[in-house]
């Protein structure tokens, strides 16, 4: 597949920068045209994917960076989320619903559920430091859909 | 976050006005501790009409507040969603737990 553009953010792991990241993931793929459903699809699983970074990648107050990567093919986009934390022990577990390793009463372990259902595709993989979580989406852009309806 | 509340006829209206995420859950949570502690009512309806972005943060929060307040032997429902909120609730099942009233 050709691809179309592509953009890197590195940022600190850090909440106050959730927020900054899905806005920007979400900004790059406007070019897709996409529905606002859609769009809020990919600020979610983006969402979800830093918050895992920033509390299991990174769980003291040594927070280390993200990079995010988002490449635009035609009609689709694919999104990578790489930390450089502690990695994960057991990936087909930690992304069964309901699983988490928090300690909290607040947890939900839903993370990886939602970034599946709300994406076209999720992989996670382990790295020598850290792991890569790649997510894809196809865009059915709103131009297309308006030419289909008239 | 904005928190608004109001308690009418024993029934307390909590209003969730922002963005729930990591950033904001744990201010989130402790806001509706101390609203709920303070005041008196067995059920409790949260209005999500003004929360702008939630993810699956948001309902660690609001199942960390059902078990709070289950021992109390408070109820707490949901109301006006966005479409986006719906889909989590529904994925997760949240509704089981926390129903939903229009």
């Amino acid at each position: 597949m050709k691809e179309v553009n592509k953009m890197e953010l590195k940022f600190r792991a850090l909440s106050q920068n959730e927020s900054f990241a899905r806005a920007s993931v979400a900004g790059f793929c406007m070019s897709l045209n996409p529905t606002m459903d859609e769009l809020t699809d990919i600020k979610t699983a983006v969402s979800e994917a830093v918050t895992n970074c920033i509390v299991h990648a990174y769980p003291t107050s040594q927070k280390g960076d993200i990079i995010i990567t988002t490449t635009i093919y035609d009609g689709k986009v694919k999104i990578e989320i790489r930390d450089f934390g502690i990695g994960i022990k057991d990936i087909e577990q930690a992304k069964k619903p309901f699983f988490t390793t928090a300690k909290s009463n607040d947890r939900s372990g839903m993370g990886f559920t939602v970034m599946e259902s709300f994406m076209d595709s999720l992989t996670v993989k382990n790295l020598d430091k850290g792991i890569v979580v790649t997510l894809t989406k196809s865009i059915n852009s709103c131009e297309e859909n308006l030419l289909q309806l008239g | 976050m904005n928190v608004k509340y109001r308690n009418y006829n024993g029934v307390l209206f909590v209003m969730l006005d922002g963005e729930l995420d990591e950033h904001t859950a744990k201010q989130t949570s402790k806001t509706l501790d101390d609203i709920f502690a303070t005041t008196i009512s067995k059920q409790i309806i949260i209005d999500l009409s003004e929360l702008k972005f939630m993810d699956s943060t948001g309902i660690g929060v609001l199942i960390g507040r059902y078990k709070k307040m289950k021992d109390k032997g408070v109820s707490i429902f949901i109301s006006n969603p966005s479409y986006h909120a719906e889909k989590i609730f529904k994925l997760t099942g949240l509704y089981d737990i926390m129903p939903k009233i229009s």
